[in-house]
């Protein structure tokens, strides 16, 4: 069943990426319901497989790199759903599918590992992890809302803009849903450090480092576009620069974490 | 019951034609009572806007109601009235097509769908209108709305104003608050400005060479003149700068614009150069933040609009010839409502 609902998550998101090319590809591509009701199918069957996996290892399902990921496209998923409509961010699940497809497509390649089932974990531990990586979803939508920035800002730059800048949110309304949703993040980060130090959880080394060098990129990403110091090309670009490095160093915190 | 349709536009008249057929909203109510007492003529409708005067009436003689309306235009006006004039399903296809914007000037244009609309209410208010005019009307009114959703025939903007308030949009968002600058007080610099007054643009600042003009024009669209010595300390609080003066070389450069940059944190600067020979250096389109287009990029984009919508024409056309056979279904059903029309000729 675990399988059977990966599968139908991955296909919902393949649906939904392919609905999107063959759109653009016709040139008349208008946002429509396809792309969130998709998308929504799809986190719902990411829901259930982890809820699953959730049963049989009597904790939050993030005991492997796959399980990771797919928690963290779930995150994704949940959080366009959510910041999608409220900013009518059109074109953002277009944006996001492709992403969280290929966070499900690795975790689906990696080799499943046999469940470990857990002796019982603190809340806070369990808080702890879960609020990372709903945090890492967040930091993922930005990347997406600072994506769709660049390829409008190219758009407007050209002077030919193409069919897709007609649909395209304005840059300025992308810069400002980039900048809430990476202080979302941020926060969210914050309070996982929180629940992590309230839980006792002794962390030192490099997964210290590397937890504390993703928080201060993003806290002087966000102040310096907070105050304008940064112009919007260049907070889109460390939006996604950012969580480039974060997508790389999620494994390496996860190894860590084990240790 | 036949449907008439007999009328001027933009196609069969000129302009100076056109001006004196057509009828001041004022007017209406006396012009459609006169109508209303052309022998056999149950009910009408009359649509009077700068492109079009055009009679919509139901009628069981549509060749003593074409009569009846050149009589009363000629009265108007002295002059004889080169009428066109459709019946039953070509009047229906016509009233289809003029209300989902495919008979206009700019074709694709919302702006008929309004006066239909107003002519419309006029007419029903007055009591000028039948039942099966009232269905004609409202089904128009569906069909434009199902043309305007199912295709691509309003998509994109069709003038250098509607183009720069479409970019203007896509860098600012809403344009409430946001403040321009018009350097130089040509005619297209003052359409573009008012186009984006129109979009919420509430600050203008006009600088000219000419103080006196810009004076004047500040004064007709509620701006602020400023004199040209000093639009480059001004530019550092606006967002929208339109500029068209006659300056021999380029006056907005990449020097004079980076030191700008710096005091707008952030905030982007969208360049219209309306001006041949160009004001702006293209160079300063390469700078974070700045956008610039100047009157060929402009064209052309209005240019890409309208080839997109003489694409969607089709399918209008096809979805139209669906809503007529339904209308025509309908209109047969009404008793005396399948009648043959009278031959005109």
């Amino acid at each position: 069943m675990e399988r059977i609902a990966l599968l139908a998550s991955t296909l919902c998101y393949l649906f939904s990426f392919g609905h999107t090319l063959f759109e653009l590809g016709a040139e008349r591509f208008r946002p429509g319901r396809f792309n969130f009701l998709t998308m929504a199918l799809g986190m719902a069957a990411q829901g259930w497989y982890l809820s699953m996996r959730g049963a049989a290892e009597h904790a939050c399902p993030l005991g492997t790199l796959s399980e990771t990921l797919i928690f963290l496209g779930w995150s994704m998923a949940l959080l366009y759903l959510a910041v999608g409509p409220a900013y009518r961010l059109s074109l953002m699940g277009a944006f996001t599918a492709p992403l969280v497809l290929l966070l499900q497509i690795v975790a689906l390649l990696l080799p499943q590992k046999p469940t470990m089932v857990h002796s019982h974990q603190s809340a806070w531990v369990e808080t702890h992890a879960a609020l990372s990586l709903v945090a890492f979803g967040a930091f993922g939508l930005g990347a997406v809302a600072g994506l769709m920035f660049l390829v409008q800002e190219g758009e407007l730059k050209s002077q030919r803009p193409a069919p897709i800048f007609h649909y395209l949110p304005p840059i300025h309304i992308l810069s400002e849903a980039t900048l809430q949703i990476l202080w979302a993040g941020f926060i969210l980060l914050t309070c996982s450090f929180a629940s992590g130090l309230y839980a006792h959880l002794m962390v030192a080394g490099g997964k210290l480092f590397f937890s504390i060098l993703i928080w201060l990129l993003y806290l002087v990403v966000l102040v310096g576009a907070q105050r304008g110091l940064i112009t919007g090309r260049r907070f889109a670009l460390a939006a996604a620069g950012n969580f480039i490095v974060a997508l790389l160093l999620l494994p390496v915190i996860q190894h860590l974490s084990r240790q | 019951m036949n449907i008439l349709c007999a009328g001027i536009n933009h196609r069969t008249a000129h302009l100076d034609v056109r001006e004196r057929f057509a009828v001041r909203e004022s007017e209406m109510a006396e012009v459609l009572g006169r109508l209303r007492s052309i022998d056999g003529v149950s009910g009408v409708v009359m649509l009077s806007t700068c492109n079009r005067v055009e009679l919509y009436a139901s009628s069981l003689c549509p060749l003593r109601a074409l009569e009846g309306f050149r009589d009363i235009l000629s009265e108007r006006t002295g002059l004889e009235a080169p009428l066109y004039h459709l019946v039953n399903p070509e009047a229906v296809r016509h009233l289809f097509r003029v209300a989902s914007g495919l008979d206009s000037m700019v074709i694709g244009e919302t702006e008929i769908l309004g006066q239909v609309k107003r002519a419309y209410s006029v007419a029903a208010e007055a009591g000028a209108a039948t039942r099966s005019l009232h269905r004609l009307f409202q089904h128009a009114f569906r069909v434009a709305k199902s043309v305007r959703t199912e295709t691509q025939i309003t998509s994109g903007p069709t003038s250098v104003g509607s183009v720069a308030v479409e970019l203007a949009g896509k860098i600012f968002g809403s344009l409430e608050g946001r403040r321009a600058m018009i350097l130089g007080a040509g005619e297209i610099s003052e359409r573009t400005a008012r186009s984006l007054q129109s979009r919420g643009v509430r600050s203008l600042i006009v600088s000219n060479r000419t103080y006196e003009r810009a004076a004047l024009l500040a004064a007709e669209i509620g701006g602020m003149a400023l004199h040209f010595d000093h639009w480059e300390k001004a530019c550092a609080d606006v967002d929208i700068l339109i500029s068209s003066t006659n300056a021999p070389h380029a006056i907005l450069t990449p020097e004079k614009i980076l030191p700008l940059l710096r005091l707008r944190r952030g905030v982007p600067l969208f360049v219209i150069d309306l001006a041949v020979p160009r004001d702006a250096d293209p160079a300063i389109n390469q700078l974070d933040g700045v956008f610039l287009y100047d009157i060929d990029s402009l064209e052309q984009i209005a240019s890409q609009s309208l080839d997109i919508r003489r694409q969607e024409v089709i399918r209008c056309e096809s979805l139209i010839e669906e809503h007529v056979g339904g209308f025509l279904s309908w209109l047969k059903s009404v008793p005396g409502g399948g009648r043959a029309a009278s031959s005109i000729s």
